[in-house]
């Protein structure tokens, strides 16, 4: 009987362990890493921030660049700043994928998965829209065309309207 | 103890285990959306050789007279 106890209770503690990794969530801060990329990430303080999480092996990613390209053309001026966050395991991937689709806005290689781990985001490609105190204001997963497109829009400009 | 009592503290484990675990949810998912580079990879779809597959199809549709229902098309990466 103690043994059967003990098992139950070493497979329930298990189990617990296992749904350990929580989403950040809607009103969480954005949570911050210093071992992503190569450089600094650019400073989103201050800035209404859409932090997009994508890799060159994931069609929705590669068709939601020329979108993040339209919105930072129009609203950088205004206090939009855009990063983009690679999750390719493979450098030269991410090198490629760059050279190809030459994005006006900054983007970073999460080489160890350490921001995307802390985030966990719940499909690819996800982005988060930040308001100008880092919290999370909304949650897009998945790239969805025209529908993604006008929600973002709709989003940062509320929030660049906030002062 | 008797078998009967050991069978249901055995069930009330696994299903204590599986409440915990969430299996339905996201949560759970071993190969995280971040890590499916390898499962989107071209060699990770089936349908990866047109002519092949048709032979397959083919051959499966007018052997068993079943045709269609091979799986779905795409590498793994669940993009979306």
């Amino acid at each position: 009987m103690k043994n059967l106890s003990r098992t139950v209770l070493t497979l329930w503690a298990l189990s617990l362990a296992c749904i350990a990794q929580a989403q950040v969530k809607v009103g969480d801060s954005f949570p911050a890493s210093k071992t992503v990329a190569d450089g600094a990430l650019p400073a989103l303080a201050g800035k209404v921030a859409i932090v997009d999480f994508w890799a060159s092996w994931c069609a929705p990613c590669k068709a939601s660049f020329p979108a993040y390209g339209k919105l930072n053309a129009t609203y950088a001026a205004k206090g939009l700043a855009i990063l983009a966050v690679s999750v390719d395991d493979n450098p030269a991937d991410y090198e490629k994928f760059i050279k190809k689709y030459s994005p006006p806005f900054p983007v970073a290689l999460d080489r160890g998965h350490d921001l995307v781990g802390l985030v966990s985001v719940p499909t690819m490609p996800t982005c988060y829209v930040l308001d100008r105190h880092g919290r999370i204001r909304f949650i897009h997963p998945g790239y969805h065309g025209s529908e993604t497109d006008e929600a973002l829009r709709k989003e940062v400009e509320l929030l660049i309207s906030e002062s | 103890m008797k078998l009967k009592s050991r069978v249901f503290l055995g069930l009330a484990a696994v299903a204590l285990c599986i409440s915990g675990t969430g299996c339905t949810t996201m949560k759970t998912v071993r190969v995280h959306p971040w890590e499916r580079g390898l499962l989107a990879d071209t060699t990770m779809d089936p349908g990866r050789d047109a002519i092949g597959s048709a032979m397959m199809e083919h051959v499966v549709s007018s052997r068993e007279a079943a045709a269609g229902g091979r799986g779905v098309g795409g590498a793994g990466c669940g993009c979306n």
